[in-house]
């Protein structure tokens, strides 16, 4: 970002101070300058991301409205800016609300997780869930769970341990003279199997009580989820988010090859291990609040990239993307199946699996999507 | 696999490995430059080495039937059958470690021999009936059945678990081969991926309605020879024993169709009645399996690659050789998880993964395995 003069898409721009039109990247692309700062604008980029912001949010209240004790969107609304009756408040600030922050923030830090490993794998069919790097947060949580119980904190360090390790192993085992993305992806699924003989071996090993609350953790959900599990995720994305953005600029360089981005100034190796794990971060904040909740990461960067038209994915509808998409799916997985409640990782896992292959049905040979 | 692909590879660049263009038919020719004839050259070789893996597989099954957490003698074994009195050893080792053993050496032939036909089929060096997400179709269809029909008896809901294999495998290999340019390795383990963990959702959805069904099946996922019992062996028997004569009968099809789609057509093969067949044996020999002993992964993936190496990529060597390897594997894995954490138990899936895994990234990372 300090030396703007090397950005090859830069080359093409008008004088700095004012927002100009690049030739190279198209009339819709804005170039906002200040001193040695720039920062790149894709305006359909972010149209979408606030079509899809308003969306989640007009998701969230409804998710506030429904459920078991009914209520108008005047009430939720009420209730929200404070001045509703006792018994609403205490169901929509005190009961739904956390759950529907934990829903969006979850969303939102698997998207971004997601968007960033299909780009850097140069593979849209990758996400944390399918390399293994959830498997990872997975294992070390149902390891917590199993032998210590497991309160908030302790669960969500664990599953960062576990993942940041994961993906460790995952780059030091896909690496032969850079990594490749398909490499990866055969690894991460290896990794993947392993470590759910592992998980599997733990699950026999705990009290059948302990067994079926780390099996539900494993499924992924969002039931009883209350403030500390807010904090965590927002916290997470507070400081991963930016970081992530800021990744993202080399991951433009990096799509035109390894080869090519290392020409052109930007040290490959490096920027793919800050991306990986910044992925592996947000993944596992995402899981340890919510478990590995299943195709979300995959998912809403591609539908991104379908309404966009094929450019590259920007990280912000994305995250947009994914919190609605959650929020969606948690609406569903609390409301839809009457009095029994199905964790929002099955009902996720139902959604996504279908469009996974149907994605998968139209790439070429290597997986890469059409 | 890995040969054969890198092969074509090798065909599109024409650049390594000058065409050894002999007087041989083609077909003989093809098959020596995939990868050569392995570690054992000659038919005798070959013959001897098989006799000599049947020897260690019959020492590797004694050893099985006497270690454990109660440690037997031969003469114990030998008195449990021809002295039956009805002692503790007597049942232990008539009731639980001898089917125990059996169940090894079947499930074992079953997964080798379908890894086999998997990759032949497929021709994909990564083939395997858990990575394709065979096994999570009838471990959901097991728990259907388990859950929905009360079925106990391993017949009851082996033939769900065929169903769910068989559905599984189609899907699988639809959305595989399906798109521009066809099957690739990467795609059909991504489609496995996807089947797996949609299948695997599902599953979870099921069980977690149902404590006691939880508790059965969080046993049964992990992949054990333990709930094999003396009734559910026999059962098994006759699904397995059809699944691999029919691959058997296969052998010469496969070298065939190893040699390309059109190649194989041109030589008057009918390929749809071969990979039919193939699926059909594979469906039998998996389903089963799975239903015998839950989802027992790596071994269809690793053993015919070790088979290869030893006896080259002729079927005809290939589905016997692995039929004998896959269950000396599968029983020493056994072995070592009851040795390992006396006096608990590893199950043997947990060890096949431990083990396995491994094996299959060595495998990625090798360059053979064209486009990796």
């Amino acid at each position: 970002m300090s030396r703007p003069t090397q950005k090859p898409d830069a080359a093409g721009t008008e004088a700095t101070g004012t927002p100009g039109t690049s030739t190279v990247l198209g009339t819709a692309t804005r170039v906002l300058r200040s001193g040695p700062l720039s920062l790149r604008v894709y305006a359909p980029s972010v149209l979408l991301g606030a079509v899809l912001s308003a969306l989640a949010a007009g998701m969230a209240v409804l998710s506030l409205a429904l459920g078991d004790f009914p209520m108008g969107v005047d009430q939720v609304v009420a209730a929200l800016a404070g001045h509703g009756d006792p018994l609403t408040t205490h169901v929509v600030v005190d009961l739904r609300l956390p759950r529907v922050l934990t829903a969006l923030g979850v969303g939102a830090a698997l998207a971004i997780s997601g968007g960033l490993l299909q780009r850097l794998a140069h593979n849209p069919l990758v996400s944390p869930d399918i390399i293994g790097v959830s498997a990872g947060a997975t294992t070390a949580a149902v390891l917590v769970i199993v032998l210590f119980g497991g309160s908030a904190v302790t669960i969500a360090s664990g599953a960062l341990v576990g993942s940041v390790t994961t993906a460790l192993l995952l780059y030091l085992l896909a690496y032969r003279r850079g990594v490749s993305g398909q490499r990866l992806v055969l690894v991460g699924i290896a990794v993947t199997a392993m470590l759910g003989a592992v998980t599997s071996y733990l699950l026999t090993r705990a009290e059948i009580g302990t067994a079926q609350r780390a099996m539900i953790w494993i499924t992924g959900s969002l039931a009883n989820r209350d403030w500390p599990h807010v904090a965590t995720i927002l916290i997470a994305l507070a400081v991963l988010a930016p970081v992530a953005f800021a990744l993202a600029r080399p991951l433009g360089l990096l799509q035109l090859g390894e080869d090519t981005a290392t020409a052109l100034g930007n040290r490959a190796v490096l920027s793919r291990g800050a991306l990986l794990f910044t992925s592996a971060a947000l993944a596992a904040m995402a899981t340890a609040v919510a478990g590995p909740v299943a195709f979300v990461a995959l998912v809403a960067p591609q539908i991104v990239r379908r309404l966009l038209r094929g450019r590259a994915v920007g990280l912000f509808p994305a995250a947009a993307c994914g919190a609605l998409l959650v929020a969606v799916a948690d609406l569903i997985a609390r409301t839809a199946f009457g009095g029994s409640e199905l964790p929002v990782g099955v009902v996720t896992g139902i959604l996504g699996a279908p469009y996974l292959l149907y994605l998968l049905a139209r790439s070429n040979r290597s997986g890469r999507g059409g | 696999m890995a040969d054969r692909t890198a092969e074509h590879t090798a065909d599109r660049h024409a650049t390594t490995r000058p065409e050894p263009r002999s007087a041989r038919p083609p077909a003989r020719t093809r098959t020596a430059r995939a990868g050569g004839p392995g570690l054992l050259g000659s038919s005798a070789a070959r013959s001897l080495g098989l006799v000599a893996a049947l020897a260690l597989l019959a020492g590797v099954a004694m050893a099985s039937v006497l270690i454990g957490y109660q440690r037997f003698t031969l003469e114990e074994v030998q008195l449990a059958y021809a002295g039956y009195t009805g002692s503790d050893t007597d049942l232990v080792i008539r009731h639980l470690r001898v089917p125990r053993t059996l169940a090894g050496i079947l499930v074992g032939a079953a997964l080798g021999v379908a890894g086999v036909l998997v990759q032949g089929v497929t021709r994909n060096p990564l083939g395997d009936p858990g990575l394709l997400g065979i096994n999570a179709g009838a471990a959901l269809a097991a728990v259907l059945a388990i859950s929905f029909f009360g079925a106990t008896a391993l017949l009851g809901y082996v033939g769900f678990a065929f169903v769910g294999a068989a559905l599984a495998a189609c899907v699988v290999h639809t959305v595989g081969s399906l798109g521009p340019d066809g099957s690739s390795p990467v795609k059909l383990a991504l489609a496995g991926a996807a089947i797996s963990a949609l299948l695997g959702s599902l599953t979870s959805a099921i069980v977690l309605q149902d404590r006691a069904t939880l508790d059965e099946y969080r046993f049964w996922v992990v992949g054990s020879l333990v709930g094999a019992d003396s009734t559910s062996v026999p059962q098994a028997l006759p699904f397995l024993a059809v699944g691999l004569v029919l691959a058997l009968a296969l052998a010469r099809p496969l070298n065939v169709v190893a040699l390309g789609d059109d190649l194989a057509r041109s030589l008057g093969t009918r390929l749809w009645l071969v990979r039919a067949g193939s699926a059909l044996a594979v469906v039998l020999l998996a389903g089963t399996a799975t239903a015998l002993a839950g989802p027992i992964g790596f071994v269809g993936v690793a053993v015919p690659h070790i088979a290869r190496a030893l006896v080259g990529p002729d079927h005809r060597w290939l589905l016997p050789w692995s039929a004998v390897l896959a269950p000396l594997l599968l029983l020493v894995a056994d072995i070592v998880g009851r040795v390992v954490v006396r006096p608990e138990e590893l199950q043997v899936g947990i060890v096949t993964a431990l083990i396995g895994a491994p094996f299959f990234i060595l495998l990625v990372r090798r360059r053979k395995v064209a486009g990796l």
